[in-house]
This record gives structure tokens, C-alpha cells and sequence, in this order.
């Protein structure tokens, strides 16, 4: 850093909370990651998009400090950042939501709240100000539970979700990671906790929604990154993209239509379904790839 | 677009519909203890009506006496269980840590606090090993505990014998420091003309610092969620590797001090003890409402599970029935009990 503090505090209110420039994770020889850039500050929402196995696991584990990217470099507020555990990643006000949770169903919802977080009194603890705090942070979120004893497990996976996001913004979240929120839901709880994610992009935090559902992510997001086998196939800023293209990136056009030429060799009703599959290539206007892939900046 | 949105956030609903709040009965009923209650006061009634013996107050403090020296063990063994595990070397242990502090004492011809404390370190580094073998190797802690109460099993006869030529641990009641040990974990006082015995009181105090810790401490919290989820608990910072140990360890201490009493009050204990407890304290614990899987349970439910085995196990003699039949009345009852438990507290979370 060759910069003097006063520029430094300049840059740091403008720099994003997370940004990543063309990080790539190899394992051994095989290339899990590579050329990645993003960037998330608050009060925006980064969707990043991808099928099973395109990278999407590798580049959480890479911001929520699990793993050290093997190239490329990874700033916090403007500076270069090397975690090497998710304890600093958290101290630095990165929270990561994991698909199942870290919840235990049998507990109250107040204990899971502040579970490995207690707050002390004497010996014991405090445990009216929990309860309190607990369902206040909730309501804050406007998820209004009547009994914050009763286990958790016996809310809905939306519900649960949600107190999940609302623990991870108390206990000073800065970036929210949100691995798969929408997955495991029906299309009405999805629909609350696409509600809780713009709640907390309105309160300044910045978001980052892994999903594999365009539908989910294009509206509540700002920006969006589509990987594909470890790579980017398109960063886009909202304006530069529409839904329809998305869906289309996240169909996979070429390996759709390879899909298709198989199926049609096939013959019978293999190549009816292939037909079929190809008028639905070409509805979702995959051969017109939208413009300007690099949306950063 | 995020205006649009913004618009169609509905404010939070004041009263949610889907949450219907229980009547205080019902919520009492959801507790883990409750079904064990029940039964508890089914069987006292049932023992009330058919063993006249049974309602003196006298014989009811020698079936807390005999609750007492069950209780103390399902104490801790319920708060291992809560936290996910299981140890079946528990009786045994209870015995070793007797022969311990009496062959210690005996053959070294020192104070019986020497020995007292010598059994005190190798009960606790029984339950360690037990802990560390099942956090580091992940085997189920029934196969771990298995292993090592056979072990102790042997340990226990073999050493016994090659030490005194006996089966039995010889009598240290000359030795010194005998009387004020005894004092302290195997003496008895009278209220009201009834003599209770201390390890009574010890059970009541242990079972309320047992349920303090549960309910209002730290631990507690994480005492539930190692066992109700390890890997969560583990992801939001909870030490499960030391819980757990710190839970074996517990039980060790309580095989300590129940070893000491039975060693106290009769001057000497036969190395084949002990054998078989181990389930009257997970029953104990499992009648009171603690899950076989984990994170859920009681101790006061463990504390009422001990109680029924003792009312059952006097109440049987009280009655005058033949006590061949002993073992058949005590399955029935505990199933029993264990059936209306489970139906109550299914009940209960229906009513939720």
C-alpha cells in the first residue's frame, strides 16, 4: 500500500465490500475455478449463476475464507485479503448462509439464534435480553414469530431460512452469502425469501445469491455472473441483460443443441423431443448472445 | 424494478395464523420430563393401592435410597445422551472406581482420601479415553463403550484377584480417614423419625445443578445442539470435540462418587459388580424423556425415570410378590411407562 490514510479512507467509502479480479482454484491438476471477477457493495444484490458443478461451491468457499484463491486476488473494502478461515472472513463481516443452515431443528429458535454467540451473565446467561433481542431482530427482518421458544424445526424452510439471514446480519454481517436459499422451496416460500434478501439489501448490506434459477435471481439482483464448468460465461449489470437471456445463458445453448443432434440420431420419439428442444433453443434466443460481456465497473 | 418490488412487500402480518398458541397445559405437556411424570404417579398410585408397606414414609425413603444410587448415574448419563452419546461402560466403571480407591488404599497402607482421590484421576481418564476414542475415530460411542466396559469388566476380576487372591476388595473400614469419608458419602440422618440417606439429598442437588446448566448456561445450549447437530453446531463456532469428552468425563465423575458410597457403606465391594446398570441408567434417562438420537431431553426426566425403577424395584418386594418375578414386572412397567411417554408427549406436540 503506497497510498496515505487520508486517500486510503477515500477510497475504502467507494471500494466494494468484495471484489474479486480473475480468481481461479485449482485442486491438484484439475482446474476448479478460473479467470473470475466480481465485486458486491452495499446495498446490491450479485446473483451468481450456474448449473450443478460450474464452480459455484468453489467460489463461495473462496469468499468465505474455506479456501485461498490460486490466482487472481481477492479485496475486502480495497484491500487484498488472504483469510484462512471462515472466523476471519466473519470478523471482516462476511457471513456465509450455508444450504443447510447450521441449524439444529430440536432447539428453540432464540438458542439457535445466538448458538456459539450466547450472551453471558455471571455464570449463566442472559437469557430475557436473548429472547428479546432475538425476536426484535426478526421483526426487524418482518418475521414476526409469536413463540421464539418453540424448536425450529417446526418452522417452514422459508421461515428457517430467514432466521438463518436475520442471525448472520445481526452478529454484524457486512456481505451475505446466501448458498442456494431458494432451492429446497416451493414457489410461494422462495417468493419470502426473495422478500428478506431485498430486506437487506434496503438495510446496506451487500448480497451475494448463488441460485440456479434465473427466475429467482433476475429480480432481486443488480448484477449477474453466469459460470459454466469453472468459467464466466457473462457479467452483466442488470440493464444489460433480460430475463429471457439469462434463462437462455443457464440452459446451456450449445450443449442443448449437441443434446438435441443426439437425440435426433436416436430417431423415433427421441427426435420429436429434439425438435421440440431446439424451437425452445432458438425461443429463448440463445444464438443471440446478449452484448457486452464485461458489465464490471 | 427494485421500487416495483419494494412496493410488494406486504407488511409482516401481526398475528400469523399458522401459529396457534397452546393451552398452558399443553405446553407443560410438551416438556421432555412430562411423560415420565405421569407415569411416575401411575405407578405410585398403582404400588399405594396393592402394597400397604408402600405408604409408610419409611419405605418410601428407602425407595429414594434405592432411586438415589440410580439417579446420580442417570444424571450425567442423560446429559451424555442429550449431547448425541451413549456409554454402556458406566456401570462398571462405578465398580472399578471403588476397587480403585480400596485396593489403593489397602495395599499401600495409606489415608482412604489417597485413595479416594487416586479413583477420582482413573475415573476421569476413563471417561476421557472413552470421549477422545469416539471424537477422533468417529466409531458410534456404543461400540467404543462396549469395547471398553468389557475391558473394565475384566479389569476389574482380574485385578481384584491377582492383588487379594479374591474376588471381593478387602475391608478398609480400619484404615484411616475410613469414618470421615464415610461421612461424607455414605452417612444418613433422621427428619421427622425417617432416616433418609445423604446420597438422596446429593441426587436432588446434582439433578438441580444438572438442569441449571442445561437450561441456563452456555454449555447447556451446547450440550444440545452437539447432539442435535453436530456439523451446525460445529459451523457456528460450538467446540463439540470438548464437549463431548467433557461429557464421558462427567459420567466418569459420577461413577466416582456413586463408587465411593457403595464402597463407603459397605467397607468393601466384589469386582463382579455393577454389571447391567449401565441400561437401568439409560432407561432411567430414555423414561424421562431423553431421545436415543440426541439433543433432546431432561435431567429432573432422568431423575423421575430412576424414581420409577425405584418405586418399582421396592414396590415389587413391598407387595410381596414372588421375586422371581421381579424382572418381568420391571420390563412391563418400564415399557409401560415408556409407551404413555411417548403417547403424551406426541400428544403434546400435536397440541402445539
Amino acid at each position: 500500500m503506497t497510498t496515505t490514510t487520508t486517500t486510503e479512507t477515500q477510497r475504502k467509502a467507494a471500494e466494494p465490500l468484495v471484489k474479486l479480479i480473475g480468481a481461479g482454484k485449482n485442486y491438484g491438476s484439475i482446474i476448479a475455478l478460473s479467470d473470475i471477477s466480481l465485486e458486491v457493495s452495499g446495498g446490491e444484490v450479485m446473483c451468481v449463476l450456474g448449473d450443478n458443478g460450474a464452480g459455484k461451491s468453489t467460489l463461495i468457499k473462496i469468499i468465505a475464507g474455506l479456501h485461498q484463491p490460486s490466482v487472481g486476488t481477492y479485496e475486502v473494502e480495497g484491500t487484498p485479503v488472504h483469510f484462512s478461515s471462515p472466523r476471519e472472513a466473519l470478523e471482516r463481516g462476511i457471513a456465509t448462509v450455508y444450504q443447510d443452515l447450521a441449524v439444529v431443528p430440536l432447539m428453540p429458535v432464540w438458542r439457535n439464534f445466538f448458538l456459539g454467540n450466547e450472551v453471558r451473565k455471571g455464570l449463566g446467561m442472559d437469557i430475557a435480553l436473548m429472547k428479546k433481542t432475538c425476536k426484535q431482530e426478526l421483526l426487524d427482518m418482518g418475521i414476526d414469530l409469536r413463540d421464539v421458544d418453540q424448536p425450529i424445526g417446526t418452522l417452514s424452510g422459508g421461515e428457517r431460512q430467514c432466521v438463518a439471514i436475520a442471525r448472520a446480519v445481526h452478529f454484524g454481517a457486512k456481505v451475505l452469502i446466501l448458498d442456494e436459499p431458494t432451492a429446497a422451496l416451493g414457489v410461494k416460500q422462495a417468493g419470502v425469501v426473495l422478500k428478506y434478501i431485498i430486506q437487506a439489501r434496503e438495510r446496506g448490506l451487500g448480497v451475494i445469491f448463488i441460485t440456479h434459477n434465473p427466475h429467482h435471481a433476475y429480480p432481486v439482483g443488480d448484477r449477474f455472473l453466469l459460470l459454466n464448468r469453472g468459467r464466466s460465461i457473462g457479467y452483466y449489470k442488470k440493464e444489460q441483460v433480460t430475463l429471457e437471456e439469462l434463462t437462455g445463458l443457464m440452459a446451456g445453448g450449445s450443449e442443448l443443441e449437441q443434446l438435441s443432434h443426439e437425440l435426433e440420431a436416436a430417431g423415433g420419439a427421441a427426435a420429436e423431443a429434439a425438435h421440440e428442444m431446439e424451437d425452445n433453443v432458438s425461443d429463448l434466443g440463445i444464438s443471440r448472445p446478449p452484448p457486452s460481456p464485461d458489465g464490471g465497473g | 424494478m427494485s421500487d416495483t418490488l419494494q412496493a410488494d412487500v406486504t407488511p409482516p402480518p401481526t398475528h400469523d395464523e399458522r401459529v396457534r398458541r397452546g393451552s398452558r397445559l399443553a405446553r407443560l405437556l410438551a416438556r421432555p420430563e412430562a411423560g415420565a411424570l405421569a407415569g411416575a404417579i401411575v405407578i405410585y398410585l398403582f404400588f399405594f393401592v396393592v402394597a400397604p408397606p408402600f405408604r409408610n414414609a419409611s419405605s418410601f425413603s428407602t425407595v429414594l435410597y434405592v432411586s438415589s444410587t440410580y439417579g446420580l448415574m442417570a444424571t450425567p448419563i442423560a446429559l451424555l445422551m442429550i449431547g448425541g452419546e451413549f456409554d454402556l461402560s458406566a456401570g462398571v466403571a462405578v465398580t472399578s472406581a471403588a476397587l480403585c480407591a480400596s485396593l489403593f488404599s489397602y495395599e499401600f497402607t495409606v489415608n482412604v482420601w489417597v485413595g479416594v482421590v487416586v479413583a477420582l484421576v482413573v475415573a476421569l481418564a476413563v471417561g476421557f479415553i472413552n470421549g477422545w476414542i469416539v471424537v477422533r475415530t468417529g466409531i458410534p460411542s456404543f461400540l467404543v463403550t462396549l469395547g471398553t466396559f468389557f475391558m473394565l469388566e475384566g479389569l476389574n476380576l482380574a485385578l481384584t484377584r491377582t492383588i487379594t487372591n479374591q474376588v471381593a476388595s478387602p475391608d478398609i473400614s480400619n484404615i484411616q480417614g475410613f469414618s470421615s469419608a464415610q461421612k461424607v458419602f455414605a452417612t444418613s440422618f433422621t427428619i421427622g423419625g425417617v432416616s433418609i440417606n445423604i446420597t438422596v439429598i446429593y441426587w436432588i442437588v446434582f439433578v438441580l445443578i444438572a438442569t441449571w446448566i442445561l437450561l441456563r448456561t452456555r454449555i447447556g445450549n451446547w450440550i444440545f445442539s452437539v447432539g442435535g447437530n453436530a456439523p451446525s453446531a460445529r459451523a457456528v463456532g460450538v467446540p463439540v470435540a470438548r464437549m463431548k469428552i467433557g461429557l464421558f468425563m462427567a459420567v466418569g465423575f459420577m461413577a466416582w462418587f456413586t463408587g465411593m458410597h457403595t464402597l463407603l457403606l459397605f467397607n468393601t465391594i466384589q469386582s463382579g459388580q455393577g454389571v447391567g446398570n449401565e441400561f437401568v441408567y439409560i432407561i432411567a434417562a430414555v423414561v424421562g424423556g431423553c431421545l436415543l438420537t440426541g439433543g433432546y431431553g431432561s435431567a429432573v426426566g432422568a431423575a423421575i425415570g430412576a424414581l420409577i425403577f425405584g418405586m418399582t424395584n421396592q414396590g415389587i418386594v413391598y407387595a410381596g410378590w414372588d421375586p422371581d418375578w421381579f424382572t418381568f414386572f420391571l420390563g412391563a412397567l418400564l415399557l409401560g411407562a415408556i409407551l404413555l411417554n411417548t403417547y403424551i408427549r406426541r400428544r403434546a406436540e400435536a397440541a402445539r
